[in-house]
């Protein structure tokens, strides 16, 4: 937090005139109103671009008619329509918790976002256990899915719900496990000392280190990450063809548009995740680029990890729930243990 | 510091509003549910603690792992098609009893223990602190709970592959 307070009171110097009290809470306010414009922005385009690659991967134009230049404001379009929509809540159901769910669920996602570096000097709360805190509140998310599940009272979202926990929860053990293996090289969950141990190009991040065994560790925590936001292959939470929309069935206008907020706040968190681990963060490809700031290369290595998932959900087929139990616990999961076993001997060695 | 104590004050009204709600509330989803805001409220107060590595943990601990296990038994033991469930009151002279022990035990320990008004330390970083004495002072009990955990484990898929072969 000190270092944060540190960098806006050299942005604004004003700011260090006030009160303590004052300042922290200005300075926490614009912080979440940028988290949250953040999602905002990446979610619009986001979901433009996802329908844009998968027309083309599917040999269609997808939305060419609003705004002009290739439906670019066709988002900004739905974003409206929702914003208008009749909030429907079913007779049935669990009132207070179906209300509630997508809160806890948007917040869950919006919390990691605090300790995401940014660039050298620039993280919300530069943590001394951040990549610890990412992964705890990322947990948050499952009470979220559950409780709109159950909040429902309908069996298509409790099926969901109940799909999506388990399968969250399982994958989390090779989302933690393949990370463990990194902090093994970096010997820190300091988000920031992370990154600063991978300085000096491309061949020092830790995705190169000890070849070919943190790159194993990436692909896995990759897989399991996928397996985290619920994307293809592992989408059966919301498998549109036998569950109708998973959790999401009952909901309708801003409350749904929350949770699908949410989900592309996940996909950009875990990407950032991995960045932040296996790709060097905020560091240039080679040194000499040092001239590019850190948020371009922070962001660009992010969003080329999102374009990944979108390219991969149109390419693989969805898995059957024993598959993805399969996987999990029979492959990914021994495989990162091995991991950690062979980093931890060729370290003491 | 004005603001840090209605900070306090805020996390920990939450903290115990909700978990008289997981005791008073009729309906034991509800009660599940409120049980994630009193554990998120017990990491806060461990930040307010410094003692930033568990309250890290107790969220990882307990929202993802203890209270997504307790909503699963919730959910998967009941009929799940309602949500109208019921909280069964157990009998009034038993349960009197128990609170008065612990009532009596909690008000030895809060008796006993020596408390300090407030926490003046500096912020000290405590994970490389655990993580050191856990593995030279506190290496037994560390390795005795490992073994006990490994146990369970292998008792728990023992225990769910019996089942199955029956059917």
């Amino acid at each position: 937090m000190d270092a944060t307070v540190a960098f806006f009171y050299d942005l604004i110097p004003a700011l260090s005139n006030l009160p303590d009290w004052l300042s922290y809470t200005i300075i926490g306010a614009v912080l979440t109103v940028g988290a949250f414009l953040f999602i905002a922005v990446f979610a619009l385009i986001g979901i433009w671009l996802e329908r844009k690659i998968s027309g083309h991967m599917q040999d269609r134009l997808g939305p060419m008619e609003v705004g002009g230049w290739h439906g670019w404001a066709q988002t900004i379009a739905d974003t409206v329509k929702l914003l208008v929509k009749e909030d429907i809540i079913p007779e049935k159901a669990d009132k207070f918790l179906f209300k509630f769910a997508p809160f806890i669920m948007f917040t869950a996602s919006m919390a990691a976002f605090a300790a995401l570096p940014w660039s050298a000097r620039f993280i919300p709360a530069n943590l001394n256990v951040g990549l610890l805190y990412i992964l705890s509140v990322s947990s948050l998310v499952v009470i979220g899915i559950l409780m709109g599940g159950w909040a429902s009272n309908n069996k298509w979202s409790l099926y969901g719900a109940m799909r999506s926990a388990a399968q969250m929860i399982s994958y989390e053990i090779p989302v933690a496990l393949s990370l463990i293996v990194a902090l093994l090289l970096t010997g820190s969950m300091d988000m920031q000392e992370i990154v600063r141990g991978q300085a000096g190009g491309i061949f020092n991040w830790n995705i190169f280190g000890y070849f070919p065994l943190l790159f194993i560790a990436f692909i896995i925590y990759f897989i399991a990450s996928l397996a985290e936001v619920n994307r293809t292959p592992f989408d059966l939470p919301e498998a549109e063809s036998e569950l109708v929309a998973g959790f999401m069935t009952e909901y309708s206008g801003m409350r749904w548009a929350f949770f699908m907020l949410a989900e592309y706040a996940n996909m950009f968190v875990v990407s950032a995740i991995s960045t932040t681990v296996f790709l060097g963060g905020w560091q240039p490809i080679a040194p000499f680029l040092d001239f590019i700031p850190g948020p371009f290369w922070f962001l660009g290595k992010a969003l080329f990890l999102v374009l990944i998932q979108m390219w991969l959900r149109w390419t693989l087929p969805r898995l059957r729930v024993d598959q993805l139990m399969y996987t999990t616990w029979k492959v990914l999961t021994p495989f990162s243990f091995a991991l950690i076993l062979l980093v931890s001997f060729i370290k003491v060695l | 510091m004005e603001a840090k104590e209605l900070l306090f004050l805020f996390i920990a009204i939450v903290t115990i509003a909700s978990a008289g709600l997981v005791a008073f509330s009729n309906k034991l989803i509800h009660s599940a549910f409120a049980l994630m805001a009193t554990f998120v409220g017990f990491a806060a107060l461990y930040v307010f603690l410094s003692a930033d590595f568990l309250a890290v943990t107790q969220i990882v601990v307990y929202v993802g792992g203890i209270l997504i296990l307790i909503l699963f038994g919730v959910m998967m033991t009941h009929r799940i098609y309602d949500t109208t469930l019921k909280t069964i009151h157990n009998p009034l002279a038993m349960g009197i009893i128990s609170a008065a022990a612990l009532a009596v035990i909690l008000g030895l320990v809060i008796y006993r223990s020596p408390w300090a008004a407030t926490v003046d330390k500096p912020f000290v970083p405590t994970t490389s602190i655990i993580g050191a004495e856990i593995l030279t002072n506190y290496l037994l009990p560390f390795e005795l709970v490992s073994v006990l955990l490994l146990g369970v484990l292998i008792g728990a898929v023992f225990l769910a592959r019996t089942e199955e072969h029956k059917k």
